[in-house]
């Protein structure tokens, strides 16, 4: 007699694993980032070599898609792209379809048509990326959306520290100034908590985002608490984030008098970081970030291995997870 | 009042468990209907021929009614008419839905809403009654025609989308309110708070980056608008409820003797900010999901009964303009086709509210508040009636829905409490 049979499960053909993105620090686990960063002290090594170009990526695509200005995070990839022979592509909102007002999906339908290995993006919108990873078949990397998340930048910053202090367990970082409006604070909050480093944000009350102290950090509203830390993180003053008549605070004026990081309010010996561009004068005296503890060169040059750590790890080995999960249950509903 | 089909329909339903616990009825019993009116109670009744509908199993309560719909139209019609969404309301179990006068343009004359009128009353699946606006164009400077409006049908006043903001034109409209005998609705949100907000303020917000909407835009507006209407001894409604220090300051104005009523969304008694962390913008929506705490706190008012409505605030949205990154989407969920399942599955199912009150305040509750018809079972009432099967269970998917838009929260979302039949104004309005 027939009788139809129901497939089992398992006789199904495999499918396809999660596809890997870096979207969120929250998403990354200890060994994640020490992986990482090892990597990237591995490609740190292979620049030293007259040859700085290595083969790992050859064939494949690394498409960067930037929707808002940027000097060192577009160039960073693009250079770590270049180092590891992947075919680039840069795209900017400028003078494309965006201009034309075309969606964010159909930029991600035309561009995921290329097959590209890898789309990295910036965008002034939280969850742009997620939206992104959802209509192409591509690794994504976050290089910024909105106030969200910077991941890639904590990741160098973590490198940075690494090399130049030798650990990040048990370090104390104060972070300062304009933490409501810094993706990169909210990244390296989480990104060197999870290291195991003590977090301290300092600025003024409206620029420290209600409810923070969640994410396992301390706030405080006084400059002088900078002095306790290893090392000084300064977050840029956002002037292109702060509307006329918001009043986060009176003045630049008064900004920089009360918690500009000056040589006065640092103690020898502590280093300082920022993610650039500065605003000299405003959240960081010029004598400090020009100064022999300052590390932000040091976090540029971190930037390129780093993002060549990223790429070469999204697309060779590693364990499978990173939002991958997630991003199936949302494109499944 | 309401606009909408009108039915006569024959039809016993046989053995469900009739819940009216304003008519003191929780039994199981025939019901049958003559004429589009409840003509008899009881047990083993003759079926005079009518069609018989199996009830055994089933719950048979009086039909939903949704104080806060979004019907789209005129203007957007692409997301919503007042034929797709009224299918969707009568899918949802619901007899009448109000529909909110924000649309293009807003219901802000009699000759709007005269048109409007004209076409549900040919078109609508259930009855609609409709809402008009407090100020022009609800740009909060000029009070609009209310007496006119009144006379045209307007079933009460609201620049829902926006708040009145100036206290003084809140004021006026509260005086002038009293010669029209309807009351005005409340979205109560002080702008220079909310300015910006995507979601609730708190861990989440400061977690994610998101502006924060906080809590206090909305409770200070309410503590406004309750103390004004305590002073002008008018009525008031306050629309969508989601904080805490909201729930605390109507029941407190109740207890003063401010004729106070308060509404709340599905959405706001089963989701909290936590769901923001999705990025789904089908989370989003104003006001925005808060705390687990201000949750808690709207269960207890729907409970105790300082909130006696629950409305869906049904906000259809056109498919490609919630495709997009949060902080791009439009705020707004749609809620007709899912509200009874999800308070059902949410609240009902682990014990946090009992299956009568959820009837009581998705139907009597919302009536009374605006004033209408209180749909009820008795010999006598017009038939207004939703058949329920509590164990039926469905998966939501965008190809079920009726209405034109699908931008709903449950989307990939099992839920159990099924509408098997809803009848509306004496009309079979759905079987399913």
């Amino acid at each position: 007699m027939a009788e139809i049979r129901v497939m089992r499960e398992d006789l199904l053909p495999p499918r396809e694993p999660p596809r890997r993105h870096l979207i969120s620090i929250g998403d990354l686990e200890c060994q994640d980032v020490e992986r990482l960063l090892g990597t990237a002290r591995n490609f740190e090594r292979s620049l030293e070599r007259e040859l700085k170009k290595l083969p790992t990526l050859r064939g494949k695509t690394v498409v960067n898609v930037f929707y808002e200005s940027s000097t060192r995070t577009s160039s960073s990839f693009e250079l770590a792209a270049k180092r590891l022979s992947a075919d680039t592509m840069s795209i900017k909102s400028t003078g494309s379809s965006v201009d034309k007002g075309e969606s964010l999906k159909d930029t991600a339908l035309t561009l995921g048509a290329y097959d590209p290995d890898v789309i990295v993006i910036r965008h002034p919108q939280i969850g742009a990326p997620q939206l992104v990873a959802r209509y192409t078949g591509a690794h994504i990397v976050n290089a910024g959306d909105g106030k969200h998340q910077h991941p890639t930048q904590a990741l160098l910053d973590l490198y940075t520290i690494q090399e130049e202090l030798g650990r990040i367990e048990g370090l104390h970082v104060a972070i300062v100034g304009d933490v409501l409006h810094s993706r990169v604070a909210r990244s390296n909050i989480q990104a060197l908590s999870l290291m195991g480093a003590r977090v301290t944000l300092v600025g003024p009350p409206p620029l420290i985002p209600r409810g923070i102290e969640a994410m396992g950090c301390e706030v405080s509203y006084e400059i002088d608490a900078i002095k306790a830390a290893d090392v000084v993180y300064v977050l840029r003053m956002q002037q292109e984030r702060m509307a006329e008549g918001a009043n986060y605070v009176p003045s630049l004026r008064e900004y920089a008098a009360r918690w500009g990081v000056t040589p006065e309010r640092l103690r020898p010996g502590q280093k300082v970081m920022h993610p650039g561009p500065m605003n000299r004068g405003v959240e960081i005296d010029p004598v400090v970030a020009d100064a022999a503890d300052a590390l932000i060169e040091q976090q540029v040059r971190s930037g390129l291995v780093v993002r060549m750590a990223v790429l070469y790890d999204l697309l060779t080995h590693g364990p499978a997870g990173v939002q991958a999960a997630a991003l199936h249950e949302i494109g499944a509903a | 009042m309401l606009f909408g089909k009108q039915g006569n329909d024959d039809l016993v339903i046989r053995g469900a468990r009739v819940i009216d616990a304003a008519e003191g009825v929780d039994e199981v019993l025939d019901v049958r209907i003559d004429g589009g009116a409840i003509a008899q109670l009881g047990t083993n009744l003759e079926t005079n021929a009518h069609r018989v509908v199996a009830g055994e199993g089933l719950v048979l309560a009086p039909a939903f009614v949704d104080p806060h719909v979004h019907l789209r139209t005129p203007g957007r019609e692409d997301e919503e008419t007042i034929s797709s969404g009224t299918a969707a309301a009568a899918a949802g179990g619901y007899c009448a839905i109000l529909a909110m006068p924000n649309t293009e343009p807003v219901v802000d004359s009699a000759s709007v809403l005269g048109s409007l009128a004209e076409t549900a009353q040919a078109e609508a699946e259930v009855p609609v009654g409709l809402l008009a606006a407090i100020t022009m164009n609800q740009d909060g400077a000029e009070l609009t025609e209310m007496a006119e409006l009144g006379d045209a049908g307007a079933a009460g006043f609201t620049d829902d989308g926006r708040p009145v903001v100036a206290p003084g034109l809140m004021r006026r409209a509260l005086q002038y309110s009293a010669v029209t005998g309807r009351r005005l609705a409340l979205h109560c949100e002080e702008p220079t708070l909310s300015k910006g907000g995507q979601m609730h303020e708190g861990a989440v917000s400061a977690e994610l980056g998101f502006a924060g909407y906080p809590s206090v835009a909305e409770s200070l507006m309410i503590e406004r608008d309750l103390a004004l209407a305590a002073y002008e001894a008018q009525p008031v409604h306050l629309m969508h409820l989601s904080a805490r220090e909201s729930v605390k300051a109507l029941s407190r104005a109740q207890v003063a003797g401010v004729a106070a009523t308060g509404e709340v969304t599905p959405h706001h008694l089963c989701l909290t900010d936590e769901a923001v962390r999705s990025l789904d913008p089908n989370v989003k929506m104003n006001p925005p999901l808060r705390a687990e705490e201000d949750r808690r706190a709207l269960i207890a008012g729907l409970r105790d009964g300082t909130i006696t409505a629950v409305a869906t605030d049904h906000a259809p949205h056109a498919r490609h303009e919630k495709e997009v990154p949060f902080e791009a989407a439009p705020f707004g969920v749609t809620g007709l086709e899912t509200a009874f399942s999800a308070l059902y599955t949410h609240l009902v199912e682990p014990g946090l509210l009992k299956l009568e009150t959820l009837l009581e305040r998705m139907s009597a509750g919302p009536a009374r508040a605006y004033g209408l018809e209180l749909p009820r079972i008795a010999v006598g009432a017009p038939a207004n009636l939703v058949l329920l099967d509590l164990k039926g269970s469905r998966r939501v998917a965008e190809a079920d829905f009726r209405s034109r838009s699908a931008n709903s929260w449950l989307l990939g979302e099992t839920v159990k409490g099924q509408v098997r039949l809803t009848i509306a104004a004496g009309r079979v309005a759905f079987e399913g």
